[in-house]
């Protein structure tokens, strides 16, 4: 079975398409941007500090009513909501004054109200000062992945390579979070780690790209370089479009099996792998090439072991 | 062309083998059982093991099975009945030397127990239990210290007749004489209570400013945090948590964490509670110096009590909830010194009052414009004053507290008093049922995740991937064995993380098929096309996998709790996705269509 028939020959990066591509990935940026400056992000309670509770009730539950002894019990600023099935309610409640513990227990007797077996699942309580930790460690490891990425991606192949590949990434970050900003999805830890692993997926195929592309400078003399990584990114489409069918699959199963708590992160992992392998086409070969690499750049610093097993 | 050596071919057969065997306690799933560890940490002994199993017994509960492990007792049951009345049944008689828990132990065959190896263990967000991040009040530590000082160098001082006042200003203590002419013996002896503490002397003459070093700030917090997991450990202990985790992180913070734990929200209190008692003599005449207006508990008439101190909770050795004359109370053993000084008061003070104080810590949030600050509120009531009647030494009891904070009270007085106040930072609490929840739709995600793929690859590439597919299995087995043998907590990340790595790790298979399908289109033969194949994909899969595990250890680095579980699990997946992608499935390769001439290959 083939997905693509035997060989394609899109021209990628043709000026028009090139314009086309950079034009949606500009407009696409600019909307996240946008967003995040107007909407911002829901943060979580991992970032924010504050309260979380986690509570099944019996029989489908009536957010009004909680909602009503919420506000009577002097919680008016706590959110509801439904959380995955009819039963399950999660309540949020911003930082406030006073002894946590308290406050926790008081909540807690207030959503049993009116003599109900509750089941409470979760509660959560985070102070301030770490969601104010755990949001600049978030931010770190972000910028040092990407640094240490740019190192290795130089090391490995050179500068203009890393900085389309950089260029990539940055893009599938903003788009990722944008994409949450826009559409108002919780924003927490764990979506951080699925960024991050965006990160790594999206490098992946940028990298399996420029591979093949330094394969192709070498082998194909005499060929512009635009039409040698467009070569090479055909040759790669089909492995590219396959290994992202896979992993949309298991991520689609984890979306709809693995429960609510996760849902975020498949979400963050779905659309940035969507993003990720749009990129790893145009941005980060467009990026590589609007810097003017060519063949010469890859002559040097590489010892290919496939040049050697030419060698008589 | 295409064959492996016999050696090759047996020693992936080995590793695999060894996966197998490693990943083999996971498929046993669990059973409710007790572990019974000694209080002291010394390791159990097979005659221990049967006294133990005797009292279990004598209780007509037959365990599924007994042994030890790690120098602990673990009785396995097959229903929670009888893993709760023989729990009940063990701390009857040894609560005493030994603590007790509840817990869930996985139902290993005899062999497999013998050669040591355990199931993956789960981390909180699958089990249940309680994590909580304390921060330890530094400050605190810092004064108590302080203040200790500062009634030393007054005793000192007044035992030498020095004529002096000694006051303390945050972390300075100034000692005023009024004479002149003392102060090298007053420095003398400030020298000798403490070597190494700092003194200066004042502008005036007659005075001294002493400051603690750098150096014992240091040794103190250090101390303060130390003394803290001490007494965190002895509370675990006595509220019987199966593998409770105490550990000190950063400079002055705490991670506690509880696994598996039935009813999460009642230890989540007894961890921080900082209650504790004190007796102190009515002032009858309200002149005494010192003397101030305690409050009483409604109820209980407020009183005006002495300065001294008779006993406070960190003389306490022993105590125990129970009833006297129906109210709830709380039997008390005091230590030798505590006891001389309650003899010595109730001697001189026979027909007179004496209060019992309960004091509480905690602290809370203020927003002043915009600004959170924490306070602390320690609220000190009386809980009861009874006139002495006879004289008595290290044995009495106290009354005037409900019966859970009884029961808590005698807990926290047996497990030593925190040296410093701490105060939660971070508290996660996940119930049982969400627990269980967690691991089912977790488990379901990788079971049709990986159906899904499973039946993709074999569409698409045909016999070659199904041997991708055996590769994609044995990866998973891997994992788990990895994590088995590491012991590193699985979390709902990390499945997701296993789930992401099925998803990737067909990456490699894929462009090797590719390439060899590329290899084929060009006109080369099915033997060429496979090994070109395998060894021109070589270095893309490397730099493809080398980037993701950068990312992953980023993650690791960065990460805490579930995330870092994901972090463990991605970065395993690539390494052991590695061996069996390229390897693993090259030897199949070479077995099924190695060393013959082909006319074509299913790919």
């Amino acid at each position: 079975m083939r997905l693509l028939k035997h060989k394609t020959n899109i021209n990628f990066l043709g000026a028009f398409r090139r314009k086309v591509a950079l034009s949606i990935s500009l407009l696409a940026i600019v909307l996240s941007i946008g967003s995040l400056y107007v909407r911002g992000l829901d943060f979580g309670i991992d970032f924010t500090g504050g309260i979380l509770l986690e509570v099944g009730y019996p029989q489908a539950a009536d957010l009004e009513s909680i909602r009503a002894n919420l506000a009577n019990a002097g919680f008016s600023d706590a959110q509801v909501q439904l959380f995955g099935t009819e039963t399950d309610v999660l309540v949020r409640l911003p930082p406030t004054d006073g002894n946590a513990e308290e406050i926790r227990d008081e909540l807690r007797t207030t959503l049993a109200g009116n003599g109900e077996t509750v089941d409470l699942r979760r509660v959560e309580f985070v102070s301030p000062q770490v969601g104010a930790e755990l949001a600049e460690q978030g931010g770190l490891a972000m910028i040092f992945t990407l640094l240490m990425i740019f190192a290795y991606v130089m090391f490995r192949f050179q500068w203009k390579f890393a900085t389309g590949a950089v260029a990539a990434l940055a893009h599938d970050v903003i788009v990722t979070v944008g994409f949450f900003s826009i559409f108002g999805l919780p924003f927490d830890l764990t979506v951080v780690a699925a960024v991050l692993a965006v990160i790594g997926y999206s490098l992946n195929d940028t990298v399996v790209a420029f591979d093949r592309i330094r394969e192709n400078f070498l082998k194909l003399r005499g060929v512009t370089a635009e039409d040698s990584m467009n070569t090479s990114i055909n040759e790669m489409l089909a492995r590219t479009l396959i290994t992202g069918v896979t992993t949309l699959i298991v991520l689609t199963a984890l979306l709809v099996l693995g429960g609510e708590s996760i849902a975020p992160f498949s979400i963050a992992l779905i659309v940035g792998i969507v993003v990720g392998t749009y990129s790893s086409i145009y941005t980060a070969s467009a990026t590589a090439l609007l810097l003017g690499v060519n063949a010469q750049d890859l002559l040097e610093p590489v010892k290919d072991p496939d040049l050697i097993d030419d060698l008589p | 062309m295409n064959k492996y050596p016999a050696w090759l071919n047996t020693l992936v057969l080995v590793v695999l083998l060894t996966g197998l065997l490693l990943a083999l306690p996971n498929i046993y799933g669990t059973v409710p059982a007790v572990q019974i560890a000694d209080t002291d940490g010394a390791a159990y002994t097979e005659e221990r093991l049967e006294v133990f199993a005797r009292t279990v017994e004598n209780a007509e509960i037959s365990p599924e099975a007994a042994y030890l492990k790690d120098g602990r007792v673990v009785f396995r049951f097959n229903s929670i009945e009888e893993q709760r009345l023989a729990e009940q049944r063990l701390r009857d008689r040894y609560a005493r030397e030994a603590s007790i828990a509840l817990t869930q132990a996985p139902r290993l065959p005899v062999w497999i127990r013998n050669l040591g190896l355990d199931p993956m263990s789960l981390g909180l967000d699958l089990r249940g239990g309680v994590y909580v991040l304390l921060e330890v009040d530094m400050d605190t530590a810092i004064d108590s210290r302080m203040t200790s000082y500062q009634q030393d160098f007054d005793e000192r001082l007044r035992d030498a007749r020095i004529r002096h006042r000694v006051d303390l200003n945050d972390l300075n203590i100034t000692v005023r004489l009024t004479s002149a002419d003392d102060l090298e013996a007053a420095r003398a002896i400030i020298r000798e209570a403490d070597a190494d503490i700092l003194i200066a002397d004042g502008t005036d003459g007659k005075s001294l400013q002493v400051r603690m070093t750098d150096v014992q700030i240091k040794a103190r917090q250090d101390f303060a945090i130390e003394q803290n997991i001490t007494t965190l450990r002895n509370r675990v202990d006595e509220l019987g948590v199966a593998e409770p985790l105490v550990q000190r992180q950063g400079t002055d913070r705490i991670v506690v964490q509880l696994p598996g734990v039935q009813d999460p929200t009642r230890l989540n209190e007894i961890i921080t509670a900082t209650a504790t008692i004190e007796f102190r003599l009515v002032d009858q005449t309200g002149d005494q110096p010192g003397t101030r207006e305690y409050r009483g508990r409604p109820g209980i008439q407020s009183q005006k009590l002495r300065r001294d101190v008779i006993a406070s909770g960190d003389q306490i050795v022993n105590a125990e909830a129970g009833f006297s004359e129906g109210q709830p109370a709380v039997f008390i053993n005091l230590d030798s010194a505590g006891g001389e000084r309650m003899l010595a008061t109730t001697r001189d003070n026979v027909g007179k009052p004496m209060s019992t104080v309960f004091i509480e810590t905690k602290r809370e949030a203020v927003t002043r414009n915009g600004v959170t600050e924490y306070r602390r509120v320690k609220t000190e009531e009386i809980i009861n004053t009874a006139t002495i009647r006879g004289v008595f030494k290290d044995r009495f009891q106290t009354t005037g507290l409900n019966p859970t904070e009884a029961r808590d009270l005698a807990l926290l007085l047996r497990a030593g008093a925190l040296a410093a106040p701490v105060y939660k930072i971070d508290e996660r609490t996940i119930g049982p049922n969400l627990g269980q929840d967690n691991i089912d739709r977790g488990f379901r995600a990788v079971q049709i995740g990986f159906l899904a793929v499973i039946v993709f690859m074999a569409l698409y590439y045909r016999w070659f991937g199904m041997i991708a597919n055996v590769a994609l299995l044995s990866n998973v087995v891997f994992i788990v064995a990895l994590l088995s043998l590491l012991q590193a907590s699985l979390t709902l990340p990390g499945i997701a993380g296993i789930v992401l790595t099925v998803g990737m790790a067909v990456d490699a298979n894929v462009l090797i098929f590719e390439r060899i399908r590329e290899e084929l289109a060009a006109g080369s033969s099915p033997q060429v096309a496979i090994n070109s194949g395998y060894e021109k994909a070589l270095s893309s899969i490397a730099d493809a996998n080398i980037t993701t595990l950068i990312a992953a250890i980023v993650l690791f680095a960065f990460g805490t709790g579930p995330i870092k579980g994901f972090a463990v699990t991605l970065s395993l997946g690539i390494v052991t996705s590695m061996f069996t992608a390229i390897v693993g499935t090259r030897t199949i390769v070479n077995l099924a269509f190695g060393g013959r001439k082909l006319e074509s290959i299913p790919v």
